[in-house]
């Protein structure tokens, strides 16, 4: 097989394959190279340089200036606030609905897996979810970034079909044991679920961090934006600076480095746990792909 | 015939007895799903009933109970309104676009990362281009500023250097598409190999050897092996693509459109969004947003259907 390689056409497509993808692989980091680069440089290297990844003159000034403002330190404790709340009230609610719906002697349970189905392909939409949210009086509340998105139904099935496949011969023994229903779930069911949760606590929480959507549809109030409602007020929002989400800003702020250094602080949460994304979100790609 | 009629009665009096008392059996799973069930009750199935509003001159104060109908009348405003057909032009131009230059290109880079041989410059090309798919698109949008903008943007930069003028990217109409359809690309194609990859993993190496004694060389193996190894998994991608034709997301729309390029930006999400939150037209819009999701029902329905016909084992 490998003979064929090294001749002809076949060595040409290599070296051609070779040289396309790792441009493309470059094209997908670079953007993000000269962003962390760029918000180490100084005002002026950013206005005459045009494509530079490592600055000539290394500051942190523009770091310097947003963690000396509020809003963005303000901004990513609300992201982290809501980022492990959410993730927490996520998992505690798909998984205590997907082992009931996982159990085959479960009174209801298709009943209530067409109810889960049919919420899948129609909802309210955005009006009446909205209307709905601001009569539980949940308008500017960090509540309103997590209850109207709490379980993903898509997680939910994955989890439901995870939990069936586990071998019924535990559950017997458990029960024989005397456990309840719920101490079954929760010491031998959740043990052996390690994998999943893993996944969907990753899932959700990227989900949460990253959610823009909500925030924009629900709160109003600047000191409770997450980061990236304050990252597109920046960047996108022309005639907005720091300064004009607090009361005085302290100097004058350097533009465009400062908005390189929020994207930067927006970005490293996920560059940090990238590895374990990577893993995880192709398990659960996998996971999705086995239907239920 | 009087016995049998009593046997009835006692069965059915008897299964009746022992649902509830395997609902007594298992009542812990009863208590565990409430609060799940509370979430779709409260989140979900209100904001069905809601949509009542649609037919009704809702109005805050008056609240739903109170609130006039109106019958079809948002829904005829509607259809006779220009808006309507702009924002069908756009959705489905979108949506077609999308169909053809993004999704063939996971496709594409899948079968090009499966002739790397050597694993780990494979591994470290997927590591490369899965990274975008994991940031969200105010940093995908904002990435797209810093580098688009005109008077110091990087591309401008370089456009002026070899033309002489700036092209305005971030606000002309003609140019809001392609702009869109590249940021797609540029984030999700990466990822989209993911379930292609795991596709042609599992094609069956002895298929491989199989050709080659045969003859066949590279491309002959990927035509007659490879491909048809993808095809059912390329099938059921299209079909729940066209399945969410319409679903073009809000997010991204949001983001990168602006009072310039709105005649060509402007989907139904984003419509309802500025109508009925920015203008608060709450009846109005809540009628296009119905219209949107019947539209998407049919659409998935339909492709289900037409995955069933194709003998594939549909999406439900």
């Amino acid at each position: 097989m490998h003979k064929m390689h090294n001749t002809g056409p076949g060595r040409v497509f290599d070296i051609f394959n070779h040289i396309f993808l790792a441009v493309v692989a470059m094209i997908t980091v670079i953007p993000f190279l000269y962003i962390i680069g760029g918000s180490f440089a100084s005002e002026s290297e950013l206005a005459t340089r045009s494509f530079f990844v490592i600055p000539h003159e290394f500051t942190t000034n523009a770091y310097n200036y947003i963690f000396s403002t509020d809003a963005v330190l303000r901004s990513l404790g609300i992201s982290i606030l809501v980022t492990v709340l959410g993730t927490l009230v996520s998992m505690i609610l798909t998984l205590t609905m997907a082992y009931p719906l996982s159990r085959p002697t479960m009174i209801g349970r298709n009943l209530l897996l067409n109810l889960i189905l049919f919420s899948m392909l129609f909802g309210g939409g955005m009006i009446p979810t909205y209307l709905l949210v601001k009569e539980l009086g949940l308008l500017d509340s960090i509540w309103a970034l997590i209850l109207p998105v709490a379980i993903n139904p898509f997680n939910l099935i994955i989890v439901k079909t995870f939990f069936q496949q586990l071998p019924k011969e535990l559950e017997d023994a458990s029960k024989i044991d005397g456990c309840t229903e719920f101490q079954t779930f929760w010491r031998v069911m959740l043990p052996l679920s390690k994998p999943v949760i893993a996944t969907f606590t990753l899932f959700y929480a990227v989900f949460y961090w990253n959610d823009f959507f909500n925030a924009l549809l629900y709160l109003t109030d600047t000191s409770k934006w997450p980061i990236q409602l304050l990252l597109q007020q920046l960047v996108m929002v022309a005639n907005t600076g720091l300064g004009d989400l607090q009361e005085a800003s302290l100097y004058e702020p350097p533009e465009e480095s400062v908005k390189l250094a929020v994207i930067v602080v927006a970005t490293v949460p996920i560059l940090i746990f990238y590895p374990f994304l990577q893993k995880h979100f192709a398990k659960g790609v996998m996971l999705g792909s086995v239907k239920g | 015939m009087e016995n049998v009629h009593e046997n009835k009665i006692n069965s059915v009096g008897q299964q009746k007895k022992s649902k509830w008392s395997q609902i007594l059996k298992e009542k812990w799973l009863y208590f565990m799903i409430l609060p799940g069930l509370a979430y779709f009750i409260i989140f979900k199935y209100v904001p069905m009933w809601g949509i009542i509003i649609a037919f009704q001159d809702y109005s805050p104060f008056l609240g739903v109970w109170q609130s006039q109908w109106v019958g079809l009348e948002h829904f005829q405003y509607f259809f006779s309104n220009p808006d309507f057909l702009r924002l069908l032009r756009n959705t489905f131009i979108l949506a077609l676009y999308d169909l053809v230059f993004f999704f063939p290109a996971p496709i594409i880079l899948s079968l090009m990362l499966n002739e790397i041989r050597l694993s780990a410059y494979k591994r470290t090309l997927q590591t490369f281009v899965y990274v975008p798919h994991f940031m969200s698109w105010v940093i995908i949008a904002s990435i797209s500023y810093v580098f688009l903008t005109t008077g110091g943007g990087l591309v401008n930069d370089l456009i002026a250097r070899f033309i002489g003028t700036e092209v305005n990217f971030l606000s002309s109409p003609e140019w809001f598409r392609p702009m869109i359809i590249g940021q797609i690309i540029w984030k999700e194609t990466g990822w989209g190999t993911v379930i292609f990859l795991a596709a042609l993993a599992s094609v069956d190496q002895e298929q491989y050897e199989a050709a080659i004694v045969d003859g066949a060389g590279r491309f002959r193996r990927l035509w007659h092996v490879t491909l048809p190894g993808l095809r059912s998994t390329i099938v059921i991608l299209l079909i729940l693509r066209l399945g969410n034709f319409l679903d073009t997301g809000f997010q991204q729309i949001y983001l990168m459109s602006n009072s310039l390029n709105r005649s060509v930006a402007d989907v139904f999400d984003t419509y309802v969004y500025f109508v009925g939150i920015t203008e608060g037209a709450f009846s109005y819009s809540t009628a296009v947003g119905l219209f949107k999701s019947i539209v998407g029902i049919v659409l998935i329905v339909g492709a289900d259907r037409f995955a069933k016909k194709l003998g594939q084992s549909g999406l439900f």
